[in-house]
C-alpha cells in the first residue's frame, strides 16, 4: 500500500509536469519526440545498450522542464517498475493494484487499457547499471526542494563522487541553506580531499571529517588507520595518522553520546508500550484489586479491532487509527464489562479464583480469535504520517511510529489521571476502592462502579492494542507476550499507584535497552525478571507503596 | 505415633478406594498388555500403556501441586518449572546414554553440542552419565530452586496473588532461558532421540510396562507420603497457616519455615514426576516451562477438588483424557473446553468433583438416616 500511495503520488506528479509541458509556447514541445525516443531506447536487450540509453536520457536532464521527468524514469528503472510493451516498445510503468496491473505510459502519463502482464516485459538492470542509476539520481536530486532528498542524495554520492561531481557540489554548497545538507556536502568534499597527493590538503580534510557523524566518513578514517602485519601503520605520514586518531576519537565520543540518546529513546519507547499495556491493569488490578489474566487478550482484541477497522476503510488508511482508537476502546470495554458482569462479580474477595477464571476466559478469547481470524498473524498497516523517521543526524534518528506511541501513551496516562481525579466516576471509583461498605452507605451504586471501572481498564487495554498493532504483528498470542510484563510493571510500581506504574514502565524500558547490548535480548529479559523478583523481596509493595493502616493486605 | 498415622491413612475410606484402584490398575494393565494376545479385544496396546503412564505422571504432579495449594494455600503457577527441571535432569542422563549412537557418532558429546561446534562437555553435564547422580539431581535441582525462591519469597511475606505471579514469572524466565542454545540444554529442540535407560531399550514393550509400574508405585508412595505429611503435626500447622496465616504467626509458629518446607517437598515430587515423564514420552523441551502448562495443571487440581490429594489425581486423569480426546477429534474445541472448565469450576464447583461427590453422598446418607 505504501508503494501504491507513493506511486500514485508520482502519477499526480507526472500529470502536473505534463500539464506544464503542454502549456502553449513552451519550447520543450519540440523536444518531446526526441525525449520519448531516448526513453524507448531503454528497451534494448544488452545492458551496454541500456547504459547508452540512460546516458541519452540524461542529456535531457539539463533541459528545462525535463529534469523531473528524467528523474522519474530513472527511479522507476531502478525500482524495477519500468516495463515495455512487447509489440510496440512503448515504455510504461507497471504496478499491481488489487491484484490487477495498471500500466501507465511514462512519457504521456496516460493509463493504458492493456492490463495483462504478459503483454509487457520488464526492463532489467544489473549491478553496474544500478550503481550508475543511483549516482545519477543522487545528482538530479541535489536540485530537489526537499532538504531530506538533497541530504540523502549527498550521502549517496559519498565515496563514489568524481572530481567533476565535487565541483558541482561546491557550486551547490554556495546556495545551500540547510545546515545538515551543508555538513554532508562539506564531508563529501573533505572525503575527496583525502584522495589528494598533498598531505596538507589531506590533513585539512581529516579535520573537517572529524566534525562529521556520517558512517562513511568514519569508515574512511578507520581505513586510514589500518596496520600492516607488524603492527605498523600503512600510512607513512605521522601527522596524518595522529590527526586520524584524534578524529576517530572525536567521532566516537560524539557517537557514544548519540548512542546513549538512542538507547534512552528506545528504552522510553519500550517503556511506553509497557505503560500502555500495564495502565489498564493498574486500574483493574491496582484500583479494584481484581486479577485479570485476560488483560492481554483485551489488548489483542484492540489490535484486531484496528485490523477490522482497516479492512472496513481500505481507502482511508490515514484516518483508520483515529477511528480505531475509540472503536477499540468501546469493543474491549464491552468485552471487559461482559467479563465483569458474567464472571468476576461472583468472585470478589477470592483473588486466586478470579485469577483462574479469568485465565479460562483468556483461553476462550484466544481460541475465539483463532477460529474467527485464523491462527495466522495479520499485519496492520501503518499510516503514512506515522512511517518514516525524524533524522536528527546520521547516527541518531527517531522513528515517527515510536515517537507517536510514546506521546500517545503519555496522553492516555494523562487522560486516565484526569478521569480518576476530576470526574465523578473517578471519585466513585476511588471511594469504592478505599471502602466499599462506606461508599455504598453514601449511596454509591458499587456494582455499577465496578462494571464501569472494569470497562475503563479494559477499554484502555484495547487502546494499547491499537498502539501495539503498529509495532508488531497482530496474532492470537499477542496478549500473552505482555501479560506477565504488565503484571510485573504494576507490582514493581506499587499496586494502586498510577504514577508508580508510569515510573516503573519507563525505567524498566530504559533499563532493558541498556542491558540488551551487554547481555542479549533474551538474557536482558531474564535478568529483569530476576531483578524484579528480588526487588519484590526487598519492597513487597513496590516502588511507591500505598499508605494504609491495615495489618493485612 | 508414626504407625498410628500410617494405619489411619490406610483405613481412611477414600484412601482405601484410591489405593485399591491404583493397585488394581497397576496389576491389570501390564497383564492385559503382556499376557493377552494382541488380537484379543481385552488387549491393551503399548501405546495405551504409555499414555496411562503419562497420565499417572501428571497425577503425581497434580498431587505435588495439591500439597501446596490445597493444604498450604500457596497457588503456584510455576510448578511446571520443577516438573521440567526434573525432566531435564532425566533427559540429560538419557542423552549421555546414547553415547556414540547419535547422528554424529560422538561418544562424549550429545548431537546438538556437536552441531553447535562445542569441543567439550559443559561442566554441568558432568556426572549425568551415572544413573544415581542423575536421580539425585532430579530431586536436588527442583528442590534447591524451590528452596531459594521460597526462602526469598516467604521470608519477605510475598503471599497470595503476588506469589502466584512471581512463580509464573519464574517459569517464564526459565522458559526464555532454556530456549537459548547457549544454555547447553538443546535450545528450542530440547533433548530427544533417547535410546535406552540402564541398558534397557526404551522402545521395548517390557521397558514401557516397567516404567508404567514404577510410575504407579511412585504415585502410590507419594500419595501415602503426602497424606502422612498432611496428617502429621507439621501438616496441621500448614493447614492452620492456610486458614489464618497471621494468627498462626502470632501463636508462635515460624510460618515461613513451614511454608518453605512444604514448598520444597512439593517441588521435589514435581521433579520426580518430570523424571518419570521424560523416558515415557521420549522428549523434553522448553515448552514444558510454558506458563500455560503450569496453569493447566492448576485446573486439573481445581477440577478434581483441592485439599484431598486423590481429587488432584482424578482431576489430572480426567482433564488429560479430555485433552487427548478433544485434540484428536476436535482440536478447535479443546481450548474453548479448557477455558470453560476454568470458569465453570471456579464459579460452580469451588471444591471440585470430589467436593460435589461428597456433598451428594452426604445428602444421600442424610436421607437414609431420616428414613
Amino acid at each position: 500500500m505504501k508503494i501504491n500511495s507513493f506511486v500514485s503520488f508520482y502519477k499526480i506528479f507526472l500529470t502536473i509536469s505534463l500539464f506544464v509541458f503542454f502549456l502553449p509556447g513552451t519550447p520543450a514541445i519540440a523536444n518531446e519526440h526526441s525525449f520519448s525516443e531516448a526513453v524507448s531506447l531503454l528497451s534494448a536487450k544488452k545492458f551496454k545498450d541500456k547504459e547508452v540509453a540512460v546516458d541519452k536520457v540524461m542529456l535531457f536532464a539539463k533541459q528545462e522542464g525535463y529534469s523531473e521527468k528524467v528523474l522519474t524514469v530513472l527511479k522507476l528503472l531502478l525500482k524495477g517498475q519500468l516495463y515495455y510493451k512487447k509489440d510496440n516498445k512503448q515504455i510504461v510503468s507497471l504496478q499491481k493494484n488489487n491484484g490487477k496491473y495498471n500500466a501507465t505510459d511514462v512519457i504521456l502519463g496516460n493509463k493504458l487499457s492493456e492490463t495483462s502482464k504478459r503483454k509487457f516485459k520488464k526492463i532489467t538492470v544489473n549491478n553496474k547499471l544500478r550503481r550508475k542509476l543511483r549516482s545519477l539520481i543522487a545528482k538530479l536530486s541535489l536540485k530537489n526542494s526537499n532538504s531530506k532528498v538533497r541530504l540523502s542524495a549527498v550521502q549517496e554520492m559519498m565515496g563514489t563522487s568524481s572530481a567533476k561531481d565535487i565541483e558541482s557540489i561546491q557550486t551547490y554548497l554556495t546556495t545551500e541553506k540547510n545546515s545538515n545538507v551543508i555538513g554532508a556536502m562539506q564531508t563529501l568534499i573533505a572525503l575527496s580531499q583525502l584522495e589528494s597527493n598533498d598531505d596538507d590538503i589531506r590533513l585539512a580534510g581529516i579535520n573537517i571529517i572529524a566534525e562529521s557523524l556520517e558512517p562513511k566518513a568514519r569508515n574512511k578514517i578507520v581505513s586510514l588507520l589500518e596496520k600492516d602485519e607488524d603492527g605498523k601503520y600503512l600510512e607513512q605520514n605521522k601527522d596524518i595518522v595522529y590527526a586520524a586518531i584524534k578524529a576517530k576519537r572525536k567521532i566516537d565520543e560524539r557517537r557514544d553520546v548519540y548512542d546513549f540518546f538512542e538507547k534512552v529513546f528506545f528504552g522510553l519507547s519500550l517503556g511506553s508500550v509497557l505503560l500502555l499495556a500495564a495502565i489498564g491493569l493498574a486500574i483493574t488490578f491496582g484500583v479494584m484489586g481484581v486479577i485479570n489474566m485476560a488483560h492481554g487478550e483485551l489488548i489483542m482484541i484492540g489490535a484486531y479491532t484496528t485490523y477490522v477497522v482497516q479492512l472496513l476503510m481500505p481507502n482511508h488508511i490515514e484516518y483508520s487509527l483515529l477511528v480505531a482508537v475509540p472503536a477499540a476502546f468501546i469493543v474491549a470495554g464491552l468485552f471487559g464489562i461482559a467479563i465483569e458482569r458474567g464472571v468476576i462479580r461472583f468472585l470478589y474477595g477470592r483473588p486466586l479464583e478470579t485469577l483462574l477464571a479469568t485465565f479460562g476466559i483468556s483461553l476462550i478469547l484466544q481460541q475465539l480469535v483463532r477460529s474467527v481470524f485464523s491462527p495466522l498473524n495479520r499485519s496492520v498497516e501503518t499510516p503514512l504520517w506515522m512511517s518514516g523517521a525524524l533524522e536528527i543526524n546520521p547516527v541518531f534518528s527517531i522513528t515517527y511510529n515510536r515517537l507517536s506511541i510514546l506521546i500517545f501513551s503519555l496522553v492516555v496516562f494523562a487522560l486516565l489521571m484526569l478521569i480518576l481525579k476530576k470526574t465523578s466516576l473517578g471519585l466513585k471509583v476511588r471511594a469504592v476502592s478505599q471502602n466499599r461498605a462506606m461508599a455504598r452507605a453514601m449511596g454509591i451504586r458499587s456494582e455499577w462502579v465496578d462494571a464501569m471501572t472494569f470497562g475503563l481498564g479494559s477499554g484502555i487495554a484495547g487502546i494499547a492494542g491499537v498502539a501495539l498493532s503498529q509495532l508488531t504483528n497482530v496474532g492470537p498470542n499477542l496478549g500473552q507476550a505482555y501479560i506477565i510484563d504488565s503484571f510485573l510493571v504494576v507490582v514493581f510500581g506499587g499496586v494502586g499507584n498510577l504514577w508508580g506504574t508510569l515510573v516503573a514502565s519507563m525505567s524498566l524500558g530504559v533499563f532493558n535497552k541498556f542491558l540488551e547490548p551487554e547481555a542479549g535480548a533474551v538474557l536482558a529479559k531474564i535478568l529483569i525478571l530476576f531483578f524484579i523478583i528480588l526487588f519484590i523481596q526487598k519492597k513487597p509493595r513496590g516502588l511507591f507503596p500505598q499508605k494504609g493502616r491495615a495489618a493485612e493486605n | 505415633m508414626q504407625s498410628s498415622i500410617f494405619s489411619q491413612i490406610i483405613n481412611e475410606k477414600n484412601s482405601k478406594i484410591f489405593l485399591g484402584v491404583l493397585i488394581f490398575v497397576a496389576i491389570i494393565v501390564p497383564l492385559l498388555n503382556l499376557a493377552v494376545p494382541a488380537d484379543s479385544s481385552f488387549h491393551i496396546s503399548t501405546y495405551t500403556v504409555t499414555l496411562l503412564g503419562k497420565y499417572l505422571c501428571f497425577a503425581l504432579l497434580a498431587i505435588a501441586l495439591d500439597l501446596v495449594w490445597g493444604y498450604a494455600g500457596i497457588l503456584s503457577l510455576g510448578h511446571g518449572a520443577f516438573f521440567a527441571l526434573g525432566g531435564y535432569a532425566m533427559g540429560m542422563y538419557l542423552m549421555r546414554q546414547i553415547g556414540d549412537r547419535g547422528v554424529y557418532g560422538n561418544a562424549e558429546l550429545p548431537d546438538f553440542m556437536v552441531f553447535l561446534n562445542w569441543q567439550e562437555l559443559p561442566w554441568f553435564w558432568h556426572g549425568f552419565d551415572q544413573f544415581w547422580f542423575a536421580m539425585i539431581m532430579v530431586a536436588l535441582v527442583p528442590g534447591i530452586l524451590a528452596f531459594v525462591f521460597g526462602w526469598l519469597a516467604f521470608r519477605s511475606r510475598v503471599t497470595g496473588v503476588y506469589l502466584s505471579i512471581m512463580t509464573q514469572a519464574l517459569t517464564y524466565a526459565l522458559l526464555l532461558a532454556f530456549f537459548r542454545n547457549e544454555m547447553g540444554f538443546g535450545g528450542n529442540n530440547g533433548l530427544t532421540d533417547f535410546k535406552d535407560i540402564l541398558g534397557f531399550s526404551l522402545q521395548s514393550d517390557n521397558t514401557r510396562v516397567v516404567l508404567f509400574l514404577i510410575t504407579a508405585v511412585t504415585l502410590g508412595a507419594a500419595y501415602v507420603l503426602c497424606k502422612y505429611i498432611t496428617m502429621s503435626k507439621f501438616g496441621r500447622v500448614v493447614v492452620a497457616i492456610r486458614d489464618a496465616e497471621d494468627r498462626a504467626r502470632f501463636i508462635g509458629y515460624k510460618v515461613e519455615d513451614y511454608k518453605l518446607w512444604i514448598f520444597v517437598i512439593s517441588a521435589v515430587i514435581a521433579g520426580i514426576a518430570g523424571a518419570l515423564y521424560v523416558p515415557q514420552v521420549g522428549i523434553i523441551n522448553p515448552g514444558e516451562f510454558s506458563p500455560l502448562n503450569s496453569i493447566e495443571l492448576v485446573v486439573w487440581v481445581a477440577v478434581g477438588g483441592r485439599g484431598t490429594l486423590y481429587g488432584a489425581v482424578v482431576g489430572a486423569i480426567l482433564v488429560n483424557y479430555g485433552k487427548t480426546y478433544f485434540t484428536g477429534v476436535l482440536p478447535e474445541v479443546w481450548l474453548f473446553a479448557l477455558g470453560a472448565l476454568f470458569v465453570l469450576v471456579t464459579l460452580y464447583l469451588p471444591k471440585g468433583l470430589m467436593g460435589l461427590y461428597e456433598q451428594l453422598s452426604q445428602r444421600y446418607f442424610r436421607k437414609e438416616a431420616k428414613a
